[in-house]
């Protein structure tokens, strides 16, 4: 009895606040503007039985998925975040690996510290770190006004309101988590590998291309899926780094929800994201698991 | 000792300025006299005041303070509760259900999260409010929580809590007097992540939140969301701060506890 009382309260929690929404979503995703907002009409009338569900199910109508994949605006937004998720994905993987690599190669008595200093900016705000980036890529900002300092620029360059600048800051927000796995993974080395391929002849960068790279694989598979999978849902970066022409999937929601008021629209565009990324997701829980049995 | 390499030593070096110059440039500027946000005009902490007679700034401070209290408390109780079930309950019905609801939200949007809460509490006609945050927060934190504290339960060994158990004690009390103290660490920094996660929270919480429950993080956005503001600078400032003094703390602590804790063994030795 006490057992059951400590796994259902959790577990009716979950039910009642992760899964019933996502109910509700889908539902809402098949509703018509008028009816979905509320009072909703289609409700679920069970009393009247079959003929209860029957009426409501016909009031459901595919007509919302219908309408995103005429107007191209939601296909575009769709393929432009997973193009940007893509790219910051793999950016983030060129700037955070050397990272983690050279931070296994430090001393020893520094890596508590550089372990401090990768995870505290992961308890700063996300936000506050996106808007430091305001002021440094803006027109007449700190970037700007360094690079024609030093004679490198005649004109300001534009980064701020453009994609590059939403790519800086996925790849500077995203940066610990994907150097953390990959330090993980790369701590576990067993350096004498490197050693018996140097004693065998390699250079020191066949060595890395041979034994480092591949050993390091999990890591740099989890933390690109810790970054992907966020960056295509990411509103914050696009609402305050991107222009009015960066195309993001997790802005068009918030403005179909906030600016359209457009409820059934909202819910199909998450329900189509979410669909994208079962995919993704699912693999990253395999890559977890496979993961944990070596451990063990 | 290994010395390291100067490709080593630059990629650091970089990587870490990468990290650490736009935060310092957001602090040096907090104390910037002037108005225009890119240009120095000598040292003032006059946003600083500035922040301080903002009532509006302060009203949402406290409204986040509050939300994260109480949401970081009751993710940890629910999280800890999830994470002994995952670990130690065994088989049950629907074990495979809970353990996908309890890794999901890791991994959500935020805006399928906010969305989906958001069309759920007006299903059920719950008037948006402090306490529709805090269910929010509660729900997606404990998920985090539990990630936290299972990682421990795995690595605990279990005959401790049967010596209790055949020593008279009842299944609680063996949690309480000897579970609970050696998971405490974990529960502890599960915690702190669920009241980090919760006072940073921007989406979820503006789908959740009421006109009159207005969060830090909202009002943080809509004032940067068209330009900078020196005031929002020094709130930045102070954030990085308290943030900063808690995990050098809680790294010497650490550190210091290990060292006691080898000092001890070789003592016994």
């Amino acid at each position: 009895m006490r057992r059951f009382g400590l796994i259902s309260v959790p577990y009716l929690w979950l039910l009642a606040l992760f899964l019933v929404p996502f109910l509700i979503v889908l539902k809402i995703s098949l509703s018509d503007i008028e009816l979905a907002i509320p009072p909703y009409t289609p409700t679920l009338d069970l009393s009247r039985g079959w003929e209860g569900f029957t009426d409501w199910a016909s009031q459901l109508d595919l007509e919302n998925f219908w309408f995103l994949a005429e107007d191209s605006l939601y296909w575009k937004a769709y393929l432009s975040s997973l193009k940007i998720a893509i790219v910051s994905t793999i950016m983030t993987l060129i700037v955070g690996y050397p990272i983690a690599y050279g931070m296994t190669r430090a001393p020893d008595e520094w890596r508590p510290t550089l372990m401090m200093l990768v995870i505290l900016p992961f308890w700063t705000s996300f936000l506050i770190r996106v808007y430091a980036w305001k002021a440094i890529l803006s027109q007449e900002g700190l970037l700007n006004q360094l690079l024609m300092g030093i004679g490198v620029i005649g004109e300001p360059l534009t980064i701020l309101n453009t994609n590059t600048a939403v790519y800086i800051g996925i790849v500077y927000t995203y940066l610990p988590f994907m150097v953390l796995p990959i330090y993980a993974a790369l701590e576990r080395l067993d350096e004498s590998l490197l050693e018996a391929a140097e004693d065998l002849g390699c250079s020191r960068f066949t060595a890395f291309w041979l034994v480092t790279f591949p050993m390091s694989k999990q890591g740099i598979i989890a933390g690109s899926f810790l970054v992907f999978i966020p960056a295509m849902g990411e509103f914050v970066i696009p609402a305050l780094l991107g222009g009015s022409k960066t195309l993001m999937i997790g802005k068009v929601l918030w403005e179909e929800f906030f600016s359209n008021r457009d409820w059934p629209v909202a819910s199909a565009v998450a329900v189509i994201l979410l669909l994208l990324l079962i995919i993704p997701i699912v693999l990253f829980q395999r890559n977890e698991e496979k993961q944990r049995e070596a451990e063990r | 000792m290994r010395r390291l390499s100067w490709f080593n030593a630059v990629s650091l070096t970089l990587g870490f300025a990468f990290l650490y110059i736009p935060m310092l440039i957001l602090i040096v500027y907090s104390f910037n006299g002037g108005k225009l946000v890119t240009v120095w005009a000598g040292f003032s902490t006059k946003w600083y005041g500035e922040l301080f007679r903002n009532e509006a700034f302060l009203d949402a401070a406290l409204n986040t303070l509050k939300v994260a209290l109480l949401s970081s408390t009751f993710a940890t109780v629910l999280g800890t509760m999830a994470a002994y079930t995952i670990v130690r309950g065994g088989r049950f019905f629907g074990r495979t259900l809970f353990s996908g609801m309890i890794y999901a939200p890791l991994v959500m949007p935020e805006v399928i999260t906010g969305l989906s809460l958001l069309l759920l509490f007006i299903a059920i006609g719950l008037d948006r409010s402090i306490i529709t945050i805090v269910l929010a927060h509660t729900t997606f934190s404990m998920c985090y929580v539990s990630v936290v504290v299972s990682s421990r339960l795995v690595t605990f060994d279990r005959s401790l809590e049967e010596a209790a158990l055949d020593l008279g004690s009842t299944p609680f009390e063996a949690f309480r007097l000897v579970t609970l103290p050696i998971i405490a660490p974990a529960v502890i920094s599960g915690w702190l992540l669920a009241f980090t996660l919760s006072l940073d929270d921007l989406v979820i919480a503006s789908f959740t939140a009421g006109p009159s429950s207005t969060t830090l993080p909202i009002k943080i956005f809509s004032a940067v969301r068209l330009g900078v503001s020196p005031e929002i600078n020094a709130l930045s400032t102070i954030l990085i701060s308290i943030v900063a003094v808690g995990v050098i703390t809680t790294s010497l602590m650490s550190k210091r506890a290990i060292m006691r804790r080898q000092k001890e063994e070789q003592e016994a030795i």
